[in-house]
């Protein structure tokens, strides 16, 4: 085990671990924002920069600072490290700048886009974002494209983040999605628009941290802090049926995988919580559903506004 | 005696003395009090005839509201549910809709409200839409919601809220905040 300070909490991991990983063993505050890295999916990590951290001391053997802050999802601990984030202002000043940055070619799309109130770049943003942009150019813009039937593309809104590209690779047998070019030309691309024929492809779009991924039979309904998150299951061949549901009365509106607080997939069963595509797209019954009960959310997230009776309204009462 | 010590010095006892001869018949207090009410025959009224005369509203007078259209003549309103999520009467609803091809002169976003409707009834005119509304485009007004016998009548949908092309509705005076930034 190796000892490690994190904004003056002490904690010991298994030698090996990430900064970030170690920060949210301890939780709370001090965990750094993640944009990119993604825990269930092997290999993301290291392209966005949100994770920066200060290490004031290396490790015990050598404890000279870093000079440069460091992504703290790629950045294993050694014992007597002692890592800054909230305490820094170094750190604050480079995440505010690393948010500017995604921000330069993202749009002013939040009233209509579909991810807004669940979105870690809104959250990025309100935090550090300043209120003007300094940023004179044109903007990257592309129009709208499809990905399959069910998946709608807005790669202005994309962060190039290349999490869906994981989930491509690693939840799905053929890969048919990736991205081209480089740099500021960089998109997410489906090879020529090839529809992905996958059950599980829909998980792009919980995996994606903004916008640019999002659920088609969802465009446009409603915003998220109008429905009521419900745990709902089925029994499906395909997963592990645990998901979401998103309800407006006794309709539902979207489905989603369960996430947490980092919003990434649960574990369900010791696996991730993975839904394919027939739950997430096709089952809007409230009858092919088992309701468990209300969803906890967060009482700062917006979605819990306005929540005033128990979300389990009355479909409760009529589904059993 | 132990009595309580009192929070505040407002107590005032309350003296019962007898009255005098003079008090007892009433009448310099009656002439006085007929003094009074015949002085503010001389005074300028504070009143108006209305609805003759109607008083001039402040310029954020709030009454009924106005979805705005822009320049062109487009809806501004995007649906984005912030107004909604905003107003502490839950006095709006909206449905959202996707814009067409050939529909870029209605609305100005990808997104509209295909409904939209406020409950005259449940709002409590405190503006706080206006306050959240991100693309300008609902506004209150100095406009009053008329009277009438029917409860439906006060649900105002788009028909009454979206201002007519050839009837523009005046906010300059309310808005001069500059919010929608060039970007
Ligand atoms: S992705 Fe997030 S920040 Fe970007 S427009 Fe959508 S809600 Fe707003
Ligand atoms: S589409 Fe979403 S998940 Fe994929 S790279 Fe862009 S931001 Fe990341
Ligand atoms: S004025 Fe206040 S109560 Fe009326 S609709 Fe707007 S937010 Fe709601
Ligand atoms: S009136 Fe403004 S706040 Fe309300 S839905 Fe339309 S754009 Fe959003
Ligand atoms: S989360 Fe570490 S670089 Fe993106």
């Amino acid at each position: 085990m190796v000892k490690v300070t994190i904004d003056d909490v002490q904690i010991e991991v298994e030698p090996g671990t990430t900064i970030l990983n170690a920060a949210r063993q301890i939780g709370g505050d001090v965990v750094p924002p993640a944009m990119c890295f993604y825990s269930k999916l092997p290999g993301t990590g290291g392209k966005c920069r949100t994770c920066l951290v200060e290490v004031a001391a290396g490790s015990e053997k050598d404890p000279r600072p870093m000079p440069k802050l460091m992504a703290s999802c790629s950045t294993q601990v050694m014992d007597g490290m002692i890592v800054k984030n909230k305490t820094s202002e170094r750190v604050q000043e480079g995440r505010g700048g690393v948010v500017e940055f995604l921000l330069i070619n993202h749009p002013l799309d939040c009233p209509v886009c579909d991810q807004a109130g669940e979105c870690n770049l809104q959250d990025l943003g309100f935090q550090h974002g300043g209120a003007k942009t300094r940023y004179e150019e044109e903007r990257r813009t592309y129009d709208p494209i499809d990905i399959g039937n069910k998946i709608k593309l807005h790669m202005n809104r994309c962060i190039l983040c290349y999490r869906c590209v994981h989930v491509a690779n690693q939840l799905t047998d053929s890969r048919v999605h990736g991205v081209l070019n480089r740099g500021e030309h960089a998109e997410i691309s489906t090879y020529i628009e090839n529809a992905i024929e996958n059950d599980f492809s829909g998980n792009m779009i919980d995996v994606c941290p903004v916008g640019a991924l999002t659920d088609k039979t969802f465009r446009f309904k409603s915003r998220v802090w109008f429905l009521k998150p419900m745990d709902v299951s089925c029994e499906c061949t395909k997963c592990s049926g645990k998901a979401v549901a998103w309800m407006f009365g006794d309709e539902i509106y979207r489905v989603t995988a369960r996430k947490d607080k980092y919003g990434e997939v649960e574990d369900q069963d010791g696996k991730t919580g993975w839904i394919c595509n027939d739950c997430r797209f096709e089952k809007k019954d409230p009858a092919k559903w088992s309701i468990e009960g209300p969803r906890k959310i967060n009482r700062h997230s917006v979605i819990s506004q306005g929540h005033y009776q128990s979300p389990r309204g009355n479909s409760q009462k009529k589904i059993n | 005696m132990n009595t309580m010590q009192s929070l505040t010095d407002r107590k005032k006892v309350v003296s019962k003395k007898e009255m005098t001869f003079m008090e007892k018949l009433y009448l310099p207090a009656i002439i006085g009090g007929m003094w009074i009410t015949f002085k503010h025959l001389f005074r300028k009224n504070n009143t108006v005839k209305y609805p003759e005369e109607t008083r001039e509203f402040a310029p954020v007078y709030r009454g009924q509201h106005v979805l705005k259209r822009d320049e062109e003549g487009r809806e501004n309103c995007t649906a984005c549910g912030l107004c909604a999520v905003a107003c502490p009467a839950e006095a709006i609803t909206m449905v959202a809709a996707e814009r067409v091809k050939g529909e870029e002169n209605l609305y100005r976003e990808e997104k509209y409200a295909e409904k939209y409707e406020i409950n005259m009834l449940r709002c409590i005119f405190c503006g706080l839409c206006e306050e959240a509304c991100p693309k300008e485009a609902i506004f209150l007004t100095d406009r009053i919601v008329p009277s009438n016998f029917e409860r439906d009548e006060f649900v105002y949908g788009k028909d009454r809220l979206v201002e007519q092309l050839n009837d523009r509705i005046d906010i300059t005076k309310r808005q001069h905040t500059g919010k929608r930034s060039k970007i």
